[in-house]
């Protein structure tokens, strides 16, 4: 389960960037193409954070949606998933959106 | 969990299985243990972060209750990618190896798709070019001491327990093994068709393996893992008799993720269709 790692490199993230704060919480934006369950990481943050500025921080998870562009008709159109399925009937598309897995903002004390 | 010094779930050792010298990193931090030393057994309170803060890991800190978002607060604007310093690495890695002209491939697949076996296969018939081999699993030195059999140079990360290899992980495997300019860096991710997907590691190519008795509806079930690969070998070929897979609907699924990405269909058994995958190997220098 991959969710363990990206959830302790959010908190290295965090901690690299608030100056040995204290953090009361976390906003991440994750995509629905990014291959991270959000549901995952909610349930490894607890364990992630424990003996850090960031131990007790609330979690709030943005769910970012997928978007395709058509590499035949250039239209963009929403993908569920990475199966590629322009509403012109072509399968072949390049991901544009739905793969960030951001530290957006964080609340300090 | 390290059992030099016993320091928690992330620790990750990377051990070269001919001076059985042992290096490994907490979080970052990258110490070496000589052979069969013992280490630090007390689990002081340390420090992963150059100081800035300090756990344990014998006593659990209590859970606290998330507080509804309160005030008195401060908003700190970050926008930061979680995967930035993986991916940093892994492009100064690529920079690295492209400097000493060695190239690296990544090998990904579930467990026993024949990964070891093809690279057994590979270091043997391969001549006129250094191979050496990165091992990553979760456990055991086995399949680097195959490698060394094999005639090759190995090194074991073994990742605990850790799904994946990450950038810092094959630094620190290529800072052990050295290799000499030009070489062949073969990487046998761990056996794992998820998680291996979404770290890049600074190669130059990704490779999935997949071997026939998996079934020819793995990319659709596996998405992430089929839509990031530059080849997809198929391997056990001299079992198709055997089994029910479509190799026709094995490419069509692959390349519904990946447009007009290769099949090689190969026997690292019998040896079935190992040309191609020299060359393909061979090209990728070029
Ligand atoms: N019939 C047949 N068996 C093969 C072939 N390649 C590998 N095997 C067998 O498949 C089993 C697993 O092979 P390994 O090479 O250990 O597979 P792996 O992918 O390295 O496995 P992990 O490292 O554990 O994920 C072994 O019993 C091999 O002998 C092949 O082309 N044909
Ligand atoms: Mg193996
Ligand atoms: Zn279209």
């Amino acid at each position: 389960m991959h969710e363990l790692s990206i959830t302790q490199d959010v908190v290295r993230t965090v901690v690299d960037h608030t100056d040995g704060r204290t953090v009361a919480g976390v906003r991440l934006r994750i995509g629905a193409l990014a291959g991270i369950v959000p549901d995952a990481v909610r349930f490894c943050f607890d364990l992630a954070t424990q003996g850090t500025t960031l131990e007790g921080a609330w979690l709030e998870i943005e769910e970012e949606p997928g978007r395709g562009r058509c590499r035949v008709c250039r239209n963009e159109f929403e993908m569920a998933d990475l199966l590629p399925l322009c509403p012109c009937g072509s399968t072949d598309a390049e991901v544009v959106a739905g793969r960030s897995l951001m530290v957006t903002s964080v609340e300090v004390v | 969990m390290c059992d030099t010094c016993g320091c928690g779930a992330t620790d990750v050792r990377v051990v070269d299985p001919g001076t059985g010298a042992v290096t490994h990193t907490h979080d970052g931090v990258t110490h070496t243990h000589e052979a069969g030393e013992l280490g630090h057994a007390v689990p002081e309170p340390h420090s992963h972060d150059g100081g800035r803060t300090f756990h344990t890991h014998d006593e659990v800190p209590a859970t606290a209750e998330a507080p509804a978002h309160s005030h008195g607060t401060t908003t700190v604007e970050l926008e930061l990618d979680v995967l930035g310093k993986n991916n940093a690495l892994a492009g100064e890695t690529r920079a690295w190896l492209a400097a000493r002209d060695l190239v690296a491939v990544n090998l990904m697949s579930s467990p026993g798709s024949g990964k070891t076996t093809l690279l057994e296969r590979t270091i043997r018939e391969t001549a006129g070019r250094q191979v050496v081999v990165v091992e990553g699993d979760q456990e055991t030195l086995l399949d680097a001491e195959r490698i060394r059999a094999a005639g090759a140079r190995a090194v074991q990360v073994n990742t605990g327990a850790g799904c994946h290899l990450d950038a810092e992980m094959l630094r620190t495997a290529l800072d052990s093994l050295a290799p000499e300019n030009g070489s062949l860096v073969m990487v046998e991710n761990v056996g794992n068709l998820v998680c291996p997907a979404l770290f890049d590691l600074g190669e130059q190519a990704r490779v999935v393996v997949i071997s026939v008795t998996e079934g020819d509806d793995k990319p659709l079930k596996y998405p992430h893992m089929f839509s990031a690969a530059d080849l997809v070998v198929l391997n056990k070929t001299d079992l198709l008799p055997y089994v029910d897979f479509d190799v026709e609907a094995l490419t069509a699924h692959a390349r519904a993720l990946r447009p007009g990405v290769r099949v090689l269909p190969v026997s690292a058994r019998t040896g079935e269709g190992l040309d191609a995958w020299y060359t393909w190997l061979a090209e990728l220098s070029a």
